[in-house]
């Protein structure tokens, strides 16, 4: 292949140090690749550590073996082509809507009288066009979403990298949020490494779904390609048969995970 | 309820106290007067010390003394307490190194500091401004502390990745995370920096609301400690009220509790 990858993770190994002096290793032997222009869901149980998964991509997170590369190039420090789109609230609480979408430009050195006009844009462009002069209280969770949408895209990060971040939604905020992310998307290609757990959404955006095994030391057990036609629309590829082949097919591998996921934490609990 | 409701009972209640008052020290009641003049003097006497005082104009320069004192407390114990604060929450170590005496000046009553800063800075304004100073900085200390301590872990990543350099989080998430905190914490020191120089004032100056009271007291004029105490709490709210003001303009984007949203 000439054209480079956009994140490559090598047996990408994570641990963590426990409280008490014990190692507790997240991931185990991972190996994931996300192609230029790729749309690829990251699907688990609970605590699989997807999320720290999409943590080493951005440089978070060092792996405590294996590599990571963006771009055929071995990561060191934050992942600087990344765009982190987050799952709780990100928003800086004492910026307008505006001044939010705003600062991703004006960190680079942007003047504040060329960013404000394309942050504006960019406000227009997720739907917000009216609600500059917000603070990030004064808007709904969903718009929320929006407005950091806009300010990770406003800085034109080459890879995009996303942890459930419509999780925190209701279930048709988050539909209305997966084809506005969609159609932005459809208008560049950048490449998206999506965490989520919720595999309808997974199977409706990505171009590849990415299955996890429950943790401690989970792995990744699965890759299926989804070849539904693009443009899709979330609302109506879930009715197309492929979809519910497909779904049927990665559900009967998730499914024992899940279970397995399930009755861990709950032993945990126990313990505890 | 409405505005005018509340402020009318507001009213109601400073009208019925001061009825009480006047009553109970002017009107025998079962063959006696309840509160004899020379302990709780009456309202009408305490009245005409204040409108004497307003009217002979002394009472500005006192004002104007206890309020520079304030002021001076206020900026300077802002000032100190937010630098510190910054940098004891940049730096751990120096914050665990320095924890226990933090801990133990802070704990000291500041009335016992009032002679020791006399016998340095003399009986001028400094001694009060020293001493407001002493309470205002660990208020603002300790806010600023915290603000920087605790911003959310998830808007710090965000800035990050966002691309902000160490100079830039300091600006952008530190800082008003650090202010905020500092604000919410204005009424209080800014109260501190008036008990400060009052008490200051109280134990030993030439000028002042403090020394206005503690004068009466020594010739036994009941009337002019009230009509002192009257003039003092008019001048607090005065203050709260302005702080409310800029409290309003610089927190405009943090939710209110009547707001409901989170």
């Amino acid at each position: 292949m000439t054209t480079p990858t956009a994140v490559a993770l090598e047996d990408a190994k994570v641990a963590f140090r426990l409280g008490d002096g014990r190692v507790y290793t997240a991931v185990e032997k991972a190996h994931l690749t996300v192609a230029q222009g790729e749309f690829v869901a990251i699907v688990g149980p609970t605590g699989c550590g997807k999320s720290t998964l999409l943590n080493v991509a951005a440089g978070l997170l060092k792996p405590a073996a294996g590599s990571a590369k963006i771009f055929d190039r071995p990561l060191a420090g934050l992942n600087r082509d990344a765009g982190y789109l987050f799952q709780a609230d990100a928003l800086f609480p004492w910026k307008t809507a505006l001044d939010n979408v705003a600062i991703g430009l004006e960190i680079k050195g942007t003047p504040r009288a060329e960013a404000l006009p394309r942050a504006q844009k960019w406000l227009t462009s997720v739907g917000l066009g009216a609600f500059a002069g917000r603070y990030p209280h004064m808007l709904s969770g969903g718009q929320r979403k929006r407005v950091a949408l806009a300010q990770v895209l406003i800085r034109d990060p080459k890879i995009l990298l996303m942890d459930e971040p419509f999780g925190p939604l209701d279930a048709q905020t988050r539909q209305v949020m997966g084809n506005l992310l969609l159609d932005l998307w459809n208008a560049d290609r950048k490449a998206v490494l999506f965490v989520t757990h919720d595999l309808e959404e997974a199977i409706a955006l990505a171009d590849r779904v990415v299955i996890m095994s429950a943790g401690p030391s989970s792995r990744i057990i699965g890759d299926w390609r989804v070849t539904l036609p693009r443009p899709r629309d979330i609302f109506e590829v879930r009715l197309d048969k492929e979809f519910h082949a497909l779904h049927r097919e990665i559900w009967s591998v998730l499914k024992d995970e899940v279970m397995k996921g399930y009755a861990q934490s709950t032993q945990a609990a126990e313990a505890v | 309820m409405s505005r005018v409701t509340l402020l009318a009972l507001q009213i109601l209640v400073a009208v019925v106290c001061i009825a009480l008052w006047e009553v109970l020290s002017t009107v025998p009641l079962f063959g006696k007067i309840l509160l004899p003049p020379f302990f709780f003097s009456n309202p009408v006497d305490v009245f005409s010390q204040i409108v004497k005082w307003f009217a002979s104009g002394v009472i500005w320069k006192h004002l104007a003394i206890t309020l520079w004192e304030s002021i001076l407390a206020f900026v300077i114990g802002s000032l100190g307490g937010v630098l510190v604060g910054f940098w004891f929450a940049r730096q751990p170590l120096v914050a665990a190194v320095f924890d226990p005496y933090v801990k133990m000046a802070n704990a000291l009553p500041r009335v016992v500091l009032a002679p020791i800063f006399a016998l340095w800075l003399g009986l001028g304004i400094w001694s009060k401004v020293a001493l407001g100073v002493t309470l205002v900085f660990f208020i603002v200390f300790f806010n600023v502390y915290q603000g920087v301590k605790e911003v959310s872990r998830t808007v710090l990543d965000n800035g990050r990745m966002l691309g902000m350099s160490e100079r830039q989080l300091m600006q952008h998430v530190y800082w008003p995370s650090a202010l905020s905190w500092m604000f919410s914490s204005l009424h209080t020191s800014v109260g501190f920096a008036v008990v400060g120089a009052v008490v200051g004032e109280y134990l030993g100056s030439a000028a002042g609301l403090g020394y206005l009271i503690q004068q009466a007291e020594g010739v036994f004029d009941v009337a002019g400690v009230f009509a002192g105490m009257f003039v003092l709490s008019a001048f607090v709210i005065l203050i709260d009220m302005g702080v409310t003001l800029v409290e309003r303009r610089l927190l405009v984007w943090r939710p209110t509790a009547a707001d409901g949203r989170g």
